[in-house]
Parts: structure tokens; C-alpha cells; sequence
């Protein structure tokens, strides 16, 4: 439904909590583009939401619209009913007492529509997200998937600029998830306004977003296209999601000295500070030094070992300290156990070079 | 298949209590009972004034209640929602009437809205309204004593209550008013209804305040429970039946007002 | 939970010790009296005291029937005053009380506000339908002396209530919120001034006969009958007609 496209929120969020917490975030969502949050627990991403809705006022910043303030601290705050924001609950809070037809004709109601028309329209949205046999029922008949499209119709009803959605398949199970995905993206895809979604899940975000911003406590650490933060992550967090080992470090010639010791050579030429990224299955072990094409091997001791799906993960704590995925095969070959002695090797095209951003002074260490 | 009902034993420390409390509110209502003259209770009922009281009772206590709902649930809202300063004293004061001795309150109602009260005599003087031995009175003296059963019902129920779904309706852009109406109201339902119970028993019961208040005159201000203590004083046999009469009505009515809420709960 | 077992075992002490009446102490009796006998009886129970050192008089003060009833479900009193000879003769007839003898008398009066917003002088103006007037209900004993001078006066006064007892209708009048109320003499003596008295003769046909007689079960007879001989010597007679009652 593109009839509310056109405004771009625009936002420069600042909130102190009394805990402590404080949130320090600018977002920019054009209409028609969905930006998605990602980030771990507590890091401020429902308190954005949050915030943007007009359910958590702002102490410092501004949120507007183009060029309608929604909150300025302290002079003006537009209370939610009065911001064109459709928000989608985490739990999705549909109104036990009330059908699904109702749920989704409410905004309308609470707006001043008539009954008949503001149930026309109510139906006309359970038509496009599937649920108009489920009009009459109350919202516990349904399913999470069901409920969650319930959702996703009663915010977008009200035609808002701006839709929020926290969570939005955090409440799935597996199996459904993926389904449930798929139509949400569709559905967000139609949208002509600006979406800000939450998510803490890397799958999730990199398949729903236009943009990724990842946030840790209360900030910004990294934002760009999913490709791009999927490929280059910039902290350990995300390279945790995307699942790379991330070093830290800085460039003189062609090797690359590590802020946690050691040294690694890449294939690509870089200069100065930068961060290198391969996959933990990038990494070979040898019972004993190899003596071969692998300019990059150091020695490592086994501290961990889990399984992780059909590989088995081992923490490798050494100069640097990563991540390898093997085989059962080769760990019962290796006989490998905690404590362990081995040789890591990284073949230098498996490793990604990339500039690390100025101002980025904490250089991590070894990934995981 | 058969399903196998497994029977929990209950405790004996709750039991035995259990048992004794129900052994105190139902016991003196068998003595109640047997002492009630059945094969005399036809012509009695007959002869007695009972249905001017009875329809009185029933009259007075509904609008008293309706007054307690249409003042007391907003008043619950108030005071478990709104921001007050001085709220915990608020919801004390609340409850006053609670503790009261109800001939106190109509003492104290007789001192404001009286013919020479605070209130009572500007409505006097300017309206020729006079609430004192009147009809309106009783429902005044009721809905005073009445109404804390109901505030404090819902009240708790509305502290308990999920404001998550005031949020998605402030959001979906809905007032203040129109969230409470279709939203906190309908899931504080129960409290209000066992609230409303609770009010309305209290009203029917009420003897101290309207009394006092509203004076006793047949047809205008004598409701059961004034016919009963009166009648005690010269008959305690018609007393006895009048008792009867006013439980009868009020277990019906409760029972049956549960029944209907039970079902279209379910 | 030991604890809490010794604590119930003690409250119940503690109950049964205020319940048991403490017979030892030769000379504590128990009077139940009507209500209105509140003000003359308290202090003919300082001076019986005063007479017969060692001896304590309890009053219980509420509406004659009321009362009765008490004695009739075992209450433990020694002496009985009601306001009206029917509620001891049924007592009498039950075997729970002697003889009784008449004490006191009373008559009604008609109360008004010290400013008598109505103008009231006599009886005869009550019938004025403007006159806000409070009685006492014709099931007790002041309602039913009421409905005695009215018809003796050959008037139909419509009262905007019937109040439970006598202190009731005072208390109407006293708060101003009726015009008048009929009362015994006795009520606008204890009222001393916040209610103003007007005599009116036809309460000479409606005097109201105050019985007293010693219980049956009574746990002190002796103490008893010598209280109730005291209420009727010349003292007891000077100071109930210092509270307004008459001599029968």
C-alpha cells in the first residue's frame, strides 16, 4: 500500500535511563526502505522502537518526519496516537477480548470511521495477509504465524509513514519461521513507507533489511547492506552472527601485525590499520609444523570443543586465538582434547583484508 | 480408553479450616431457617408489608449500585493509573466507609447533605432539593457505603492488569477514553462484575447509614433490612420472615447473575 | 507453628477469663436498663456504690426489647428496667423475672430546634403538612405513646419518619434536619439545651410506666433486690425526677 510514501524519518535518538543506560543513535529510514536493528540483548533496540512510537520519550535529540517534529526535548512531544506509526509487538498484543475482524478494524474505530467501512477495510487487509477465514475468530485460535500477520494488518490498516516491528518472528517456532519470513518480507516489500525493524536474529535481519544498522549498548557500531556487514564485520559481535574469525590489526608490507600478537599475511595488499576475516573453516590443523605452500601457521592448544551441526568447533587459543571447524574424522584422528598441541595454518586467499574505520581505536582481539 | 479421574487429597491444614469458615457463615443462616415458621409463612407473607420493602430494596440497591459504577470504576482508574499526588492516602480514604460504623456515615452524610448541612443547605435554598427522608436519600446512604467494595475490586484489578495492550491501542491511534472503553474496561470485566456483586449485596443489606440518613417511612425509605430490625423490636417471627424473604431474593438474584456471567464466559 | 498453637491456646484463655462472670466478688451486680434511663440510672449507680462500699453496679443501656431478648437467650443480668410493663411481663411469664414494680414514669414532649424554624406551640400544628416531623415507629414503645396522643387529639400529622427509637428522632431534631419530633421529657432534659421542650396535655393520657424487677437467674439476688429497693427510696425517686421522669 504506497498511498503513505513520501516522508523520510529522520532521527537523532538521545535517552537516559535510570539504570544507566543510554542510548546514542541517528537513524535515517527512506520511505519504501526497511532498516533493520540488530543487535544483542539490552543493547537499546526495543528502546528505539520504543522511542520512535511515542512510548518512551526522548531527554535529549529529535525525532521527526520530514518536517514534522515528533519529539524535541522539552518542547514538543507528539503523543503515539498522533504519530502515522503502525508498531507490531514482539508478542503481537491482539486484543484477547476482541475478533481478529475487530483487531484490525480498531485503529480505524479509534480514528473515527464507521463501523461498516472500518470493517470493509479491516476485511480487505485479512484478505491480503491471508487470514480472512479467521475474521471471527478471537485471537487465541490463532497460530503465531496467523497472529503475527493479525498484527501486521492492524498496524498497517491506519496507513502509517512509519511501520515498527520488534521481533517480528522472534515468538515462531523453526518450522514456521521461514514461511512466515518469506510473506513478511513480501508484505514489507509492498509497503511505501518507512520500515525500522528489530531483530536479534542475523538471519532474520539480513534477509528482511535494505540496511543493516548493528547496535551495542545504546550505539551505532556498524551499518551498510547486509552483503556488506555479512562480508566485513567490524566487531566481534557481528562476527559472531556471520560467523568469521575477525582479527584486528595493522598493516606494514604485506604482513599484518595482530593487536592480540602474532602475524598473518593476506593475499590483498593493504596499508595501515585493518581488520582480516575468514571462516573458522578456512583453518587447517597439523599434528606438527607444516612444511608446505601455508605462509600463515602458528602454534595453537585446544581450549574448547563443541559440536556445531555436522562440524565439530574447536577454540584454538594461540597468537592469534581463533575459531576452526573440522571434521569428526580429523578430531579423532588429531586426538584432539582440551589441551592439545597443534599447528594452525590459514591459506592467505582465505583471508578478507579491509581498512578498519578512523576513530575505530579498540582493536579486537581473536573471534570468540 | 478409559480416563482414569485421580482424585488430590486435600490437605487437612486447609480442610479443616476450610470447613470450620464455612461452618461460620452457614450456620447461623440454618438457625435462620429453623426457626423460620413455614406453615405460617404463607399468610404472613401475605399480610405482612413485605413487597413495598422487598421492591423498595431491590429498587434502591440497582440504582445504588449503578451510581457506585458510573462514579467508582473511573474512580478505581484514577487511583490505580493516574499520577495523583498523595495517592496511597487517596485509596485510604477510600476504604473509610469500609471501617465506618454505617451509623457514623449517616451521621456524617445527615452533617453535609442535610437540611442544615454543608452541602444540604444550598441544595435547599436554591433547588428546594432535600435528600434527607426521601427515597433518594436511601440510594445516597447506599451508594456511600456500597461503593468501596466495588473501587477496591476493580481498582486491584486494574493495577494487575497488562498495560501492554493500552500501549498497542495508544499506538494504533486511539484516546485515553477510547482505550479505557474498549480496552482496560473489557479485561477488567470480571473484577468489575464480582465488584458489582459485591456493591450491590452490600447496598441491599444496608441498615446503619440509611437509617440514619434517609429515616424510616413505609414505601418511601423502608427497605427490608429497616422492616426487619423494626419488626424484631415487636414480632420477631414476621423479623424471621421478613429475613428470609431478603435472602431468598438476594441468593437468587447473585446466583443467577453468576450463572449468566459463567456461561458467557465460557 | 508451636508457636503459633500456644498463641491460640492463650487467646482462648484470655476469651474464656472476660466470658466467665467473676462470682467470687461478693457484690458486682449487672443492670440491664432501657435506654432512656441513661442519664438518672448512671448516677444512681455512683451513689449505691457510694453506700455499699465494696459493691460495683455494670450497666447495660439499649432498647427494652432488645434487651429482653437478651435475657431470654441467658444473658447474665440481676435486674431488669424496661421502659414499658410488657416487656418484663412477658419475662414474668417465662419465669425469668419477680414481681415488678413500677418506678418511673414518662411522658412525651414535643422537641424543637432552639430556634423553631416552624413556629411550633402545640400539638395541633403538626398536622401541617409543611412541618418536616420525625416520630418514633409504632412498633416501639415512644412510636406506639405517639400514636396514643394523636388519636386523643383527634389529629392525623403525616411524620416524614419513623425512627427506630426516641434517641433517634433527638438526634433529627438536634441536627435541625426536621421541624419536630416527638420525645420523652426525659430526652429534652438530657438534650440540655440543644433542643427546646413544649408540653402539650394530652401526654397526660399516654404516660409511659417504667417496671424494674430482679432475674430470676440473678448471680447476686441480694445485691440485687437491695439496688432495686434503693431505685425506689426517696433518693432514687429525687434523682430520676432531677432527669425528668415523674413518680408513677
Amino acid at each position: 500500500m504506497g498511498e503513505a510514501g513520501g516522508v523520510t524519518l529522520d532521527a537523532d535518538l538521545r535517552l537516559d535511563r535510570p539504570g544507566g543506560f543510554r542510548l546514542d543513535l541517528r537513524l535515517r529510514v527512506a520511505p519504501g526502505e526497511v532498516v533493520t536493528l540488530l543487535g544483542p540483548n539490552g543493547a537499546g533496540k526495543s528502546t528505539t522502537l520504543r522511542a520512535i512510537a511515542g512510548l518512551a520519550p526522548l531527554t535529549g535529540g529529535r525525532i521527526s518526519m520530514s518536517s514534522q517534529d515528533w519529539d524535541v526535548p522539552p518542547r514538543r512531544f507528539t503523543p503515539p496516537r498522533d504519530r502515522g506509526v503502525g508498531v507490531v509487538f514482539q508478542e503481537y498484543r491482539l486484543f484477547p477480548h476482541m475478533s481478529v475482524r475487530e483487531n484490525v478494524a480498531f485503529g480505524l474505530r479509534a480514528r473515527g470511521v464507521d463501523r461498516h467501512a472500518a470493517r470493509r477495510r479491516a476485511d480487505e487487509w485479512l484478505d491480503v495477509v491471508g487470514l480472512r477465514d479467521h475474521s471471527g475468530h478471537r485471537p487465541h485460535r490463532l497460530s503465531g504465524g496467523q497472529a503475527q500477520r493479525a498484527a501486521l494488518a492492524r498496524a498497517l490498516a491506519t496507513t502509517p509513514e512509519v511501520l515498527l516491528l520488534d521481533e517480528p518472528l522472534a515468538a515462531l517456532d523453526v518450522s514456521t519461521r521461514a514461511r512466515v519470513r518469506a510473506e513478511l518480507s513480501r508484505h514489507l516489500a509492498r509497503f511505501g513507507g518507512a520500515t525500522l525493524l528489530v531483530s536479534h536474529d542475523p538471519l532474520d535481519a539480513m534477509t528482511l533489511a535494505d540496511r543493516l544498522v548493528i547496535v551495542e549498548d545504546g550505539r551505532e557500531v556498524q551499518s551498510g547492506t547486509p552483503v556488506e556487514v555479512a562480508t566485513r564485520p567490524r566487531t566481534d559481535y557481528v562476527a559472531r552472527l556471520v560467523g568469521l574469525n575477525l582479527l584486528g590489526g595493522n598493516a606494514t608490507g604485506d604482513s599484518v601485525d595482530l593487536a592480540g600478537g602474532g602475524r598473518l599475511v593476506p593475499a590483498d595488499p593493504v596499508r595501515g590499520p585493518v581488520w582480516l576475516a575468514f571462516p573458522p573453516s578456512a583453518v587447517v590443523l597439523h599434528a606438527t609444523e607444516p612444511h608446505g605452500s601455508a605462509r600463515n601457521h602458528w602454534p595453537v592448544t585446544v581450549t574448547g570443543i563443541e559440536q556445531h551441526g555436522n562440524t565439530v568447533r574447536l577454540h584454538l587459543e594461540g597468537r592469534p586465538t581463533v575459531l576452526a571447524d573440522v571434521t569428526p574424522a580429523a578430531v579423532a584422528e588429531l586426538r584432539l582434547a582440551p589441551g592439545t598441541a597443534l599447528w594452525a595454518a590459514v591459506k592467505a586467499t582465505e583471508i578478507r583484508a579491509y581498512p578498519a574505520e578512523p576513530g575505530e581505536g579498540g582493536m579486537a582481539g581473536g573471534a570468540g | 480408553m478409559t480416563t482414569r479421574r485421580v482424585r488430590r487429597r486435600i490437605p487437612v491444614l486447609l480442610l479443616v479450616p476450610a470447613l470450620l469458615g464455612l461452618a461460620v457463615l452457614v450456620v447461623p443462616l440454618a438457625g435462620l431457617l429453623v426457626e423460620t415458621p413455614w406453615t405460617r409463612l404463607w399468610p404472613r407473607l401475605a399480610s405482612a408489608e413485605v413487597w413495598p420493602a422487598l421492591r423498595l430494596s431491590l429498587w434502591c440497591a440497582t440504582l445504588a449500585t449503578g451510581i457506585c459504577l458510573v462514579l467508582g470504576v473511573p474512580l478505581a482508574w484514577l487511583l490505580a493509573r493516574a499520577d495523583v499526588p498523595g495517592r496511597s492516602l487517596l485509596r485510604a480514604l477510600v476504604t473509610v466507609p469500609l471501617v465506618l460504623p454505617p451509623v457514623v456515615g449517616g451521621v456524617a452524610l445527615l452533617l453535609v447533605f442535610g437540611r442544615r448541612g454543608l452541602i444540604g443547605q444550598y441544595l435547599d435554598a436554591w433547588f428546594g432539593v432535600s435528600l434527607p427522608f426521601t427515597t433518594a436519600g436511601v440510594v445516597v446512604a447506599e451508594a456511600f457505603v456500597a461503593m468501596p467494595f466495588l473501587v477496591v475490586a476493580v481498582e486491584g484489578a486494574l493495577r494487575a492488569a497488562d498495560p501492554r495492550f493500552e500501549e498497542a491501542a495508544e499506538t494504533l491511534g486511539a484516546s485515553g477514553w477510547y482505550t479505557f472503553r474498549r480496552v482496560t474496561l473489557p479485561s477488567v470485566a470480571p473484577a468489575v462484575l464480582a465488584g458489582t456483586v459485591l456493591c450491590w449485596a452490600r447496598a441491599l443489606g444496608e441498615f446503619g447509614a440509611t437509617i440514619t440518613f434517609a429515616g424510616n417511612f413505609p414505601g418511601e425509605t423502608t427497605t427490608m433490612p429497616l422492616a426487619v430490625y423494626l419488626a424484631l423490636e415487636s414480632d420477631p417471627e414476621a423479623a424471621i420472615v421478613l429475613s428470609v424473604v431478603l435472602l431468598t431474593v438476594s441468593v437468587a438474584v447473585l446466583a443467577g447473575m453468576r450463572d449468566r456471567w459463567v456461561r458467557r464466559a465460557a | 507453628m508451636r508457636s503459633a498453637i500456644r498463641c491460640l491456646v492463650a487467646a482462648v484463655f484470655l476469651l474464656s477469663a472476660c466470658a466467665a462472670p467473676s462470682a467470687d466478688s461478693g457484690g458486682r451486680i449487672t443492670v440491664f436498663a432501657a435506654a432512656s434511663l441513661t442519664e438518672g440510672f448512671g448516677e444512681l449507680g455512683e451513689l449505691f456504690e457510694a453506700a455499699n462500699p465494696g459493691v460495683t453496679v455494670e450497666f447495660a443501656f439499649a432498647g427494652s426489647s432488645t434487651l429482653a431478648a437478651q435475657i431470654r437467650s441467658g444473658a447474665p443480668a440481676d435486674v431488669f428496667a424496661a421502659a414499658s410493663p410488657v416487656h418484663l411481663t412477658t419475662l414474668v411469664d417465662a419465669g425469668l423475672a419477680t414481681a415488678p414494680a413500677a418506678f418511673a414514669t414518662n411522658r412525651l414532649q414535643i422537641a424543637v430546634p432552639p430556634d423553631n424554624p416552624a413556629g411550633i406551640s402545640g400539638l395541633a400544628d403538626l398536622s401541617d403538612p409543611d412541618v418536616v416531623l420525625a416520630v418514633c415507629d409504632p412498633l416501639v414503645p415512644c412510636g406506639a405513646a405517639t400514636e396514643t396522643v394523636f388519636e386523643i387529639a383527634g389529629i392525623a400529622p403525616e411524620p416524614d419518619t419513623r425512627e427506630r427509637d426516641v434517641k433517634a428522632v433527638l438526634t433529627k431534631v438536634r441536627l435541625g434536619e426536621v421541624d419536630a419530633g416527638l420525645v420523652y421529657r426525659t430526652d429534652v432534659h438530657a438534650a440540655a439545651g440543644d433542643v427546646t421542650g413544649i408540653e402539650f396535655p394530652e401526654s397526660a393520657e399516654a404516660v409511659n410506666v417504667y417496671p424494674i424487677a430482679t432475674l430470676t437467674d440473678a448471680p447476686d439476688p441480694v445485691t440485687a433486690a437491695a439496688f432495686v429497693d434503693f431505685v425506689r427510696s426517696q433518693t432514687g425517686r429525687d434523682v430520676l425526677a432531677e432527669a425528668g421522669f415523674g413518680t408513677p
